[in-house]
This record gives C-alpha cells, structure tokens and sequence, in this order.
C-alpha cells in the first residue's frame, strides 16, 4: 500500500507487542452494528493514473482565454522563486509552530511577513493571517464591536459585494446591525457615509480603490469617524498599496486587505490570504496568531506565538475568535513576493497595471455607446457602461477567446449594461487592442 | 538571523517588472497616493533565495523529522499531490469564470473536482451532502454550527446551547460561540462522555452536542449509541468535528452511527501539507435533512454530464467563502483519495492505529497513562510521575527535539494533567517508532537521575527556550516595533550599584 512502510512481517510483531491477534482487535470498541454496510470507493490508482486524470480535468478548464477580469482577484505575475522557496518541505510540512525551538524558520518569517504587511500599509500591527479578505473584515468589524462595545456597523455599497453578502451570512446569529450607504454611480458616498456614523456606530467600513474601481481619500471620513469614536476600518489592494494614499495616513483603525495580488495563483478561489493590521491601541483585540520577538537565557533572539490568551486553545468560548488553522503558508507566499519585487518592483507593477487600464479606458470611450461609469480617479480597474448587456457582451467575446470584464448586473440592480474591466502588467497593449476591436463588433 | 530588513541594501535592483511609461503621479492626484515608496526590502533574486532556504533550514518539517503531534495528524505528503495542484489548467483559473452566465463550460474540469470530491466525502463518512467551502477546521466548525442554528430556526425551534465535552478542541465552544450559541461544558467519565452528566444539563433548549470521536484522548466514545438517542429524544443535533478521522475510515460511516453534521480536516486525514499553520481546508457534511441550508453555491450535475454552480437555495446560510473554497487544497484531497482507493483509505486508518498502539505499549512501562486500554490513532500519556521530580511535559518534548524528533502535543487535552499526547501517523516506520521509544526512554533515565539535563533542554536548537511572559509584555510584533523597544531602553539609565 502506498505511503504505509511496514512489512507484514513487521506488522505481526507489532500486534504480537500489542497483544492483540489481528488488526481487527483495534478497533473492537466500534460496535458491530455500527460497522459500515458499505464503503464503495474506486480502488486506488497509481501515481501515473491519479496525474493523468487530473491533468486531464485541468484540460477541461479553458485558461488560455484572454480575461479582464478581475473584481477583487488579479492576475499578476508570480516570480518563479517563489514556488521553490514556499515549496520547500522544512516550511510545507512543518505544523503551526508549538514548538518555537523547532520552528525558527517559520516565526521569522511570519514576523518579517507582519513587518512588510505594516510598512506596506502603515499600520502598527499585523497578524499571521486569516482565511481570506472577506473573513478578514468580518474580523475587522468584531474588533470594532469588542472595543466600542457597540453593535451598529456602517458599511459602503463600494465594498465588494461577495464580501458584503459575506458579512451578511457570518453576522446572522449575531445581535449586529450593519447598515449600507448605497454607491454614488459607482463612487464611495463619502457625504452620505459621513452622515451615516453616529455615536451609535461601532464602525465604517469602507475599500479602495472601490469595487468599482475607484481611489478616494477616506481621511475626512476617518477624522469625523474618530470624533464618533468609531473604528474605521478599511480594505485594500496591497498590490496598488504601493502607490495610493495608505489606511495609515488616512488614520484607519483596521485595515484588511485579500492578500491574493502578492504572488499567489488565483487557483478558481483559494487558498488566499487574509491580510489583517491594526494600530497598537487595538492589537490585543486582534484575533489569529501573532509572532513577536523574544529572547533566551543565553540572550539569544527568536520569535514565539505572543499574545495567546486571546485564542480558542485557551479562552475557549471567550476567545476573540474561533480562527485556529490560517493561511501560513499563503502569507509567506506574500512576504517572498514582496522581498523579490522590493519597493520599485510593486510600485512598477502597479503603475504597469494602471497605465494599462488608461489606455483600456480610452480605447474603450473611442467606441459609440460606452461611456465610463464615473470620471472619478481609479486605479488598475474601471467600470463602462455598453449600450447592451454587460452579460450580452461577455458571451459574444468569451466565444472569441476573450473575457472582457465582469458584468456588474450580478450584484447591482441597475447596472445591467455595466461592465467592470481589469489591467494588470499581464496585458499587453495589442490585448487591449483586441479587447477594444471585439468590444466593437458586439455592441454594434 | 538577522531579519530580511536588516540585510536590505538601498538602490539593489530586485525583480523588477518593465519600466511604466507613465509613473503614478502622472496617473493620479497627489492626495491620493502616498508619496514616499513603502520601505520594504530591496534585495536581488539569490538574496531572497538565500534568506529563505537559511530560514527553512531552522524547521522541522514532516520531511525532516518524526511529528507526532497529537491531533493534528502530521503524516507525510505524497509529492505527486503537488504536482496536480500546480497544473495551469487549476492555478490559472479565475474564480469568477465560473459565473459568468454561460460560462460554467469554460470550467467544468474545475467543477467535476469539487463535485466528485463532495462525493467521495458523502461515501466515506455516510453524509447526505457536502461543501467544500470552510477554509480551515474551525471555519466547518463554525459553518456546521450556522447551520444548525438555520435549521432549528426554520423549525421554529427555540435553542439557545450547544453543549461541549471537557475535551473538546478549544475551537469547538469558540465556534458555536461566534454561531450565537452559549456554550455548556461536562466533564468526561473515564475518559469519555459522560451520559449522565450529559442527562443533567441535555435539555429542550439544547441545539447541539459537539463530539470528536475517537476524542482526543485517543478513545472512542463508547456510548454513542445511548448518546445518540438522548439527543434525537430533545431535536438536538449530534456535530462530528472530523480532526482524528484519520483512526475510522472504513471502520465507521459517522453519518450512518447518527451524526448530523460534520466538518473534516483535510489538511490531516486526506494528505494535504500543513503549510506550517495552513491553508488547511474543512468540508462540512450534513444529513439530508440540512442540506438546504448548506452554504452557496453548491455544485450541481446535470443530466446531460455538465456541471453548473446552484445559488438558488433560499434557506442556505449564505457565503461562508469569497468562492468555493480552498480549492487547491481539496485538489490535493481528491488527488489523494483516488490514490489511495478503498483498499488504501481502509489501511490508513488501520495502520495509524496499529502505531499509536505500538507506541503506547512500548511506552506504558516508562510514563503514565491514565486511560490506558486499546486506543485508536493517538494516546495521551502523562509525566505527573516526572513532575514530583521537577520534569514536566514540556522539558520532556524540548528534550525531545534535541532527539531529531518533534514534540507530541502537551498539555493538551486539558483533563490530564502533564498531558503528552502522542499521534505517530500511518506513514511513520517501525524503525522510525523504536528510535522515538529509545530516545524518550533515555530522556526518561535522564529525568530520573539528571533532571537539570532535561530542564535544561533544549540545547541544539537554534535557541533555547524562549521568555514568551517577557515577549507578550513588549509586544515586539514587527522589526519597527521591536526598533523602537530597543531604543527605548538603550535610553533608560543603567540602575545604580545599590538598587542591583
């Protein structure tokens, strides 16, 4: 049998030294009559057939398409040093570090990766990682409620809306409210946000760039927040982090972000990596696992799992969250991915990404009948509106090789002839330019 | 080591992408950009290489060394799983391909993965349906336990309490907590749950019971039968958190010995590494009549051989995910539980049982242990008997990793006292296994005539035990952070020779 070592030799003298006759004596605790009447599996393959037939799925999958997609998940380019580095089995294999003596390599990095994630946002703290971007603000938005010990959230129409329904779900059981300040044609409504967060309001929650695409200054949002002594909490785009306004400067409270952008594959959905950081003030209210700095007896440095008394293995039922299992090895993935890029490679891909969705911008607005949603600032995405169904048009295209975008009909009633569009450093211009021609020929 | 920021050198042309024709100042107005670039690392390629193989280095790894750590099931990856993982065909997916109307053809490769996966779980574990969607083992915990809330909702049912054995895994009660449930604790009886403590606190507010079973004592819970019936008699639901499934394959279809929902830890019985914390991934299985409420989307095959993703489900408790998912780990899954087959899945579970019991017998005369009868994957031992001496559990696994072997869990679960908990896997050698009892012996000698040598330990490592009261006071939790602490006391005057 695969992967099991012993002989059948071996496996005698090993029950002989169990005392037991036969296998089946381990596991006479299992009542008869709750044996299994059935357990009609496939017998096992070898290893050429199990990768002949995934390979074979993986066929069924059309990834030579030409796609702007986007909405949250980009298609960058992942260094190839990374697979071999976070490939490496001393990192893969090893377990949540228990252990701090044995698992150096792993608490080092998991501190350097809440260094870079800090600097990167200007934020104080970080934590390991959560499950994503979208659990990472629920999170964000329990943090809020801990610490203002109130229940009313604010939340922008301009974050994502997978996360929003997201938050819906997780918060049903819980005595929230979570009020949405609709979109203004796609822009954050920072007047209508502003208006929305009382002294009531454990928090607002707000993205940029937007859904939509769009780049806003929260900074006034924040200050009038804080006045409320409300939290402010905010998603980001790490890869365009390099370039905008960061949640530190605007005088965020939490700031999350889908960590997916820093050389992770998009994987049909995962595993992807929630970014969590906040100031120092709220650090203890952070839930996950958290690496500090530490010394031995000799004065050596090393790193430990700090902060434990706000995690289930101890506080149980009381725990700042039930997050046991992260995305270690994802977060690793993203501090590699910083370190080989630096400082001039990030803010080269984000200004490659955006520069590439201007041109998308007015290659598109050249063919009659689209029009930009908003002439509002943005950054690598943008939302058009086709004088069809955004739907219409990315089934013609998609026959042509092409995905031209998202269609925000999906999530917003209203927009049914939207169509938000995605540039990375991927693209090329002669894409674009086909992107454009084909766009052409289907609302014609 | 010192820390990457450390070894950054200014103006170091790292992996750069092309020259932008247009910088973002040309692109943006200036209040919206931050100005100054992010002070990250500028490194060159084999830098990068070179810190991070020198990090791995201070590991162990399944790959490395012997992991017997209890409950976590660290067995060994089989390489080729990897391999099927990384195919473009899976990695260069977007998730919202799958949405786009029309489009589900262009990733039915994709969605016959997940949906055969669902299937082979249904199978292995007797569920009427799966979804693959927790991302870990707490988030099925917390997806099982949101679902059952759903569904005592939609039966008009009023539940206020899940109730949680004393040797539940902490995320157990932290789940059913953040589902909006309070949390009742009993105490086990020789090891196992207890159907009179069970009788005083099972009620008609009662939701659910959360049981691990083989618990995490190793023991399997032999009054389920009783239990079972105890809560059907309420409408509570009876919830499988799956972490040491790995002892029953094919010995027991939870589903069918009366458990409503279930989470599984993929990253632990079917294959998938640990990535050092995660991604780990956590399907919950559910009986028939919970299916509605599973979490959307659900994979759906037609009857012409497609599949589509299903959001029509009005009593579904929602996302629990962005997507579907860690799709990559239930790749890994699906690719190992073909691998294995039947015949394979069946021997896994026999052969993890036959080491933990190999171990525990080969160790029963050297430590305690306290419910010492037949166990399954794993036993938990205890070294109250070295602790009169002054050695505790944790000198007994540092002193272990100056072996070349990895710790078994300690003080965990929180009813032994001086707990060592003890999982070998299936993967582990009788060499391997007899090295690990020779070794522990000895240390074991040591704790009897040199106790400050086991104290002491350990000693090879690359540092020594480390003051974690002293790290959770200052809070040094980045280099900027630890920077600044440094300052700080480099700053304060040395005390003077009387206050010393």
């Amino acid at each position: 049998m695969p992967y099991i070592p012993h002989t059948p030799e071996q496996v005698r003298d090993m029950l002989e030294v169990i005392g037991v006759a036969s296998m089946d004596d381990l596991f006479a605790d299992i009542p008869a009559e709750l044996r299994p009447a059935s357990f009609d599996l496939e017998p096992g393959l070898s290893e050429m057939e199990v990768c002949r037939r995934l390979e074979t799925m993986a066929a069924k999958n059309r990834t030579n398409l030409t796609s702007f997609l986007g909405a949250g998940f980009y298609d960058h380019h992942i260094p190839k040093a990374i697979d071999p580095l976070a490939g490496r089995g001393e990192f893969a294999t090893a377990y949540t570090p228990y252990q701090p003596e044995a698992s150096q390599g792993t608490l080092q990095a998991v501190f350097e990766y809440q260094t870079a994630i800090c600097r990167l946002l200007d934020m104080d703290a970080a934590n390991a990682s959560v499950y994503d971007g979208g659990s990472a603000m629920f999170e964000a938005m329990m943090m809020a409620v801990r610490s203002t010990k109130r229940t009313k959230l604010v939340v922008s129409e301009g974050l994502s809306p997978i996360y929003r329904i997201m938050l819906g779900s997780y918060t049903s059981n819980l005595n929230l409210e979570l009020v949405t300040v609709p979109h203004a044609q796609g822009t954050t409504d920072i007047a209508g946000l502003i208006k929305a967060v009382d002294s009531d309001c454990a928090g607002v929650v707000v993205q940029n760039p937007n859904f939509f695409g769009t780049v806003h200054d929260f900074s006034e949002l924040f200050a009038h927040a804080k006045a409320q002594k409300a939290l402010s909490l905010m998603s980001v785009y790490p890869v365009l982090q390099s370039v905008l306004k960061t949640p530190g400067q605007m005088g965020a409270d939490i700031a999350v972000a889908e960590g997916q952008s820093l050389g992770l594959p998009l994987s049909f959905g995962g595993p992807y990596l929630g970014v969590m950081s906040c100031t120092k003030k709220l650090l203890r209210q952070m839930p996950g696992r958290i690496a500090g700095r530490a010394v031995d007896a000799e004065g050596r440095t090393g790193y430990v799992l700090t902060l434990q008394a706000r995690e289930q293995h101890i506080r149980r039922a009381k725990a700042t969250s039930n997050i046991c299992s992260n995305q270690a090895l994802c977060a690793l993935r993203a501090l590699i991915h910083i370190c080989l890029l630096g400082p001039e490679g990030l803010t080269r891909t984000a200004e490659l990404s955006m520069e590439r969705a201007r041109y998308a911008a007015r290659r598109l607005t050249a063919i009659p009948g689209v029009e930009l949603l908003n002439d509002a600032p943005f950054g690598n995405e943008f939302a058009v509106t086709l004088p069809k169904s955004g739907y219409q048009v990315i089934d013609r295209l998609i026959a042509h090789d092409v995905v031209p975008g998202f269609p925000l009909g999906r999530y917003y009633h209203g927009l049914e002839n939207g169509l938000l569009l995605a540039c990375t450093e991927k693209h090329s211009f002669e894409d674009i330019g086909i992107l454009a021609e084909r766009i052409q020929g289907a609302c014609q | 080591m010192k820390t990457i920021f450390e070894t950054s050198i200014p103006g170091r042309p790292g992996v750069w992408p092309d020259e932008p024709h247009k910088r973002a100042q040309d692109m943006l107005p200036a209040e919206l950009l931050r100005g100054k670039k992010p002070d990250l690392p500028e490194l060159s390629e084999l830098d990068v290489v070179r810190h991070f193989t020198a990090l791995s280095r201070l590991n162990f790894g399944v790959d490395t060394h012997f992991y017997p750590l209890g409950s976590c099931t660290m067995k060994y990856n089989p390489k080729h799983l990897e391999h099927v993982a990384a195919l473009p065909g899976f990695t260069d997916l977007h998730p919202l391909a799958a949405q786009l109307k029309g489009a589900g053809q262009y990733t039915q490769g994709a969605l016959e993965v997940m949906y055969e996966l669902e299937r082979l779980l249904c199978e292995i574990t007797g569920m009427a349906a799966y979804t693959l969607h927790p991302m870990a083992g707490a988030h099925g915990e917390l997806t099982g336990a949101m679902i059952i809330a759903a569904y005592h909702k939609k039966q008009g049912n009023q539940k206020t309490k899940v109730i949680c054995p004393d040797s539940a895994h902490g995320t157990n009660p932290s789940s059913a907590a953040i589902a909006g449930f309070d949390v009742v604790n009993i105490e086990s009886r020789d090891g196992i749950i207890d159907p009179a403590a069970l009788a005083e606190v099972l009620d008609d507010e009662t939701a659910a019971l959360m049981m691990t079973c083989p618990n995490t004592l190793g023991l399997f819970e032999d009054h389920l039968q009783e239990i079972v019936a105890m809560l059907r008699e309420k409408d509570a639901l009876l919830y499988y958190d799956g972490a040491n499934m790995n002892a029953i394959m094919g010995k027991l279809k939870v589903g069918d010995a009366g458990f409503d929902v279930v989470h599984l830890n993929l990253h632990k019985t079917f294959g998938t590494p640990h990535g050092a914390g995660g991604p780990g991934s956590g399907p919950v299985g559910v009986c028939e009549k919970l299916t509605p409420f599973l979490p959307i989307s659900r994979v759906v095959k037609l009857e012409d051989g497609r599949y589509f993703l299903d959001y029509n489900h009005p009593d579904s408790i929602g996302y629990m995910a962005p997507f579907y998912g860690n799709f990559g780990v239930a790749l890994k899954a699906y690719a190992y539980i073909l691998r294995l087959g039947r015949e394979g899945l069946i021997r896994v579970s026999e052969h993890a049982v036959l080491a933990a019991n190999y171990l525990r017998k080969k160790l029963e005369h050297v430590l305690e242990i306290p419910f010492n009868r037949v166990c399954m994957h794993e036993f938990v031992a205890s070294a109250v008997q070295q602790a009169e001496k002054g050695v505790r559990a944790v000198d007994i696994a540092k002193a272990l990793l100056d072996k070349g072997h990895h710790a078994p869990t300690i003080y965990f679960p929180l009813i032994v006292k001086e707990c060592l908990m003890v999982e070998p896997t299936e993967t582990e050698s009788r060499e391997t296994l007899d090295l690990f009892v020779d070794d522990l012996v000895d240390i074991l000698e040591r704790a009897d005539n040199y106790p400050e040598a086991v104290t002491g330990a350990p000693i090879t490592m690359p540092v020594g035990r480390l003051d974690e009261t002293k790290a959770a006071r200052d809070m040094a939790v980045t280099w900027d952070l630890a920077r600044e602490l440094d300052e700080k006391q480099a700053q304060k005057p040395a005390p003077a020779a009387d206050d010393a």
